[in-house]
């Protein structure tokens, strides 16, 4: 048993050598698959449906990929397409595919496997009790589901597997798994679960397991009965058994049992050896079957408009005070903002978030030093309301309240703030969060997760 | 006397999805890596400490294959969430750095 998995990189659109590609096509692998989206950039791309890399970049790898593909005669998998992997980005792969597919006259068996979720259906897992929280989980009840600007499902492998069953050369998914893109066929093919899972876990990011990953770049694996091999497709870049044991450190909360929609992957009895100066061997990795089936959903909903102003403080009074400074100015600006909507009954609803850099912006609660006392911060002023006009116009009148906000120890007009622009304030357009840790329990692994089949003729 | 920074290979934190944190701590060499383990430098109880957390929340486990201490805890506040101010989770191991490991 062999089954041989080529992974261009980590994330369609980063981009990868062509030369890297080819030396993975000439070790005739059995299937090409590649990964994405992730929610690791944030709830915005879900929420707007807008994908995180350039239509031109991704078009470019995709090209590369279908070729690839064609010359080899072997499926093609492309996973949580357009970043969020709803239905926009979905739709936004396909239709750069099918015009790949036009201007190079390529001709295959295209399925799209859905991963945006129903809210009906949801509302009704809800209700018979089939949604459960993952720890920590934002609250949750049907307002929030339905609230929400788009949910959706990480799918398995079998919703794919069963694409490429009825005949698919090119399937391109909705949210999945990671892994769930190279596990797939190598389980299809009759691989070890434990083994298949663990170097889809590699996989998926690419070159990333290798010990300098200079660029994006792509990585191999050959799956047999006993073990797996890795190794990186860039001649100059080499993996070691520390540099592919680490790789399951990273971004997962525990290195060692991995949570897939049908069970856990189990890398705590795994071995690392070197199988050739660049290539490891690893053996071991087990996948433990779940008593139900789960499937994670990921949800964005729409928080409000913001408009932010940056500024900074070197005043040593200032500074030995800021909190109460900044304190007095939240305060006074909400006696402000009510003289600044004449024409509405009561003001707009707001929130304002203020950091300071140079203390304790990045760490927040978890910073150790945030008492001491620095000789410049900068401080960030971000206001949230409910529409990016009153978000502007919030702002901007807070950027001339902060600006000359007094302190006792000076008597006169004082400038508080280095501002290094104006206008002040800065339209950020809508801000969303993720709203969904939790997993539903449907009736089978299908369900969630609607195909459709065309085929693309040129 | 040396730093934790001078000793490892790699510090550094990421989002381990949205809602959680993870640290990873790592060695070049499996001599040093049994030396800081050994040193309790970085136990659950420093991290509690340095971060102010209670330690029912934290995860710690030594990889001895990654040569690796990880530590894992929910984000106080959750990715790119209004208060949130570090979206990848990326600067979050500074404190960790400075810790003194003493001399074997």
């Amino acid at each position: 048993m062999e089954a041989r998995v080529l992974s261009p990189c980590g994330v369609i659109g980063s981009g990868f050598p062509e030369s890297s590609f080819e030396r993975g096509l000439s070790m005739k692998p059995h299937v090409i698959a590649c990964d994405g989206g992730s929610t690791d950039n944030g709830p915005a791309f879900l929420g707007a449906g807008k994908p995180n890399f350039s239509r031109s970049a991704t078009k470019r790898d995709l090209k590369l990929m279908l070729q690839g593909r064609k010359s080899l005669d072997v499926p093609m998998i492309v996973g949580s397409c357009g970043t969020g992997g709803g239905d926009a980005g979905l739709e936004w792969m396909r239709d750069i595919c099918l015009e790949i597919a036009r201007e190079e006259g390529l001709s295959f068996n295209l399925a799209l496997v859905r991963g945006e979720q129903d809210k009906a259906y949801l509302k009704k897992k809800y209700k018979e009790g089939r949604i459960r929280a993952l720890d920590p989980a934002p609250p949750l009840d049907e307002d929030i589901i339905e609230n929400s600007a788009h949910v959706v499902g990480m799918m398995g492998d079998e919703p794919i597997a069963r694409a490429l069953d009825q005949g698919a050369d090119v399937v391109l998914t909705g949210r999945a798994s990671d892994t769930s893109v190279f596990a797939c066929h190598p389980v299809r093919m009759g691989a070890d679960r434990g083994l298949s899972w663990h170097a889809a876990k590699i996989l998926e990011c690419g070159a990333a397991c290798a010990v300098h990953r200079a660029r994006p770049d792509g990585c191999f694996a050959w799956i047999r009965d006993d073990h797996f091999v890795v190794e990186p497709l860039n001649p100059q870049m080499y993996c070691t058994p520390q540099s592919v044991a680490s790789h399951t450190l990273y971004e997962n909360t525990d290195p060692f049992y991995i949570t897939e929609p049908a069970g856990v992957l189990d890398t705590s009895r795994s071995t690392y050896s070197a199988e050739s100066e660049r290539a490891v061997r690893v053996a071991g990795s087990e996948f433990h079957t779940a008593e139900r089936y789960s499937i994670k959903l990921e949800g964005a909903e729409l928080v409000g408009y913001q408009s932010v102003i940056i500024g900074g403080v070197r005043d040593p009074m200032i500074l030995k005070q800021l909190d109460s400074w900044l304190d007095g100015i939240r305060e006074g600006f909400e006696t402000r903002v009510q003289e600044i909507f004449p024409d509405r009954e009561s003001p707009p609803a707001y929130q304002l978030t203020i950091r300071v850099f140079g203390r304790d912006a990045v760490m927040g609660t978890l910073e150790p030093e945030a008492d001491r006392i620095p000789h410049e911060v900068g401080v960030l002023f971000e206001v949230t309301a409910e529409d990016q006009v009153s978000a502007n116009t919030m702002a901007a009148t807070l950027a001339h309240f902060a600006l000359h906000y007094p302190i006792p120890e000076w008597g006169g007009l004082i400038s508080t703030l280095a501002f290094p622009f104006t206008p002040a304030e800065l339209e950020k357009g809508p801000v969303y969060r993720f709203n969904l840790n939790h997993v539903v329990y449907p009736d089978d692994p299908y369900e969630m997760f609607p195909t459709e089949a065309m085929e693309v003729a040129n | 006397m040396a730093t934790l920074g001078e000793l490892a290979k790699l510090i550094r934190s990421k989002n381990a999805g949205p809602f959680n944190l993870t640290f990873d701590v790592m060695f070049d060499e499996e001599e040093t890596y049994r030396r800081v383990v050994a040193s309790n430098v970085l136990t659950k109880e420093v991290f509690c400490r340095l971060y102010n957390l209670a330690e029912e929340n934290v995860l710690l486990v030594h990889h001895d294959a990654a040569r690796a201490i990880k530590i894992s805890i929910p984000r106080p506040v959750f990715s790119c969430d209004l208060e949130d101010s570090d979206c990848y989770g990326g600067q979050q191991f500074g404190p960790l750095v400075n810790l003194e490991v003493p001399d074997p």
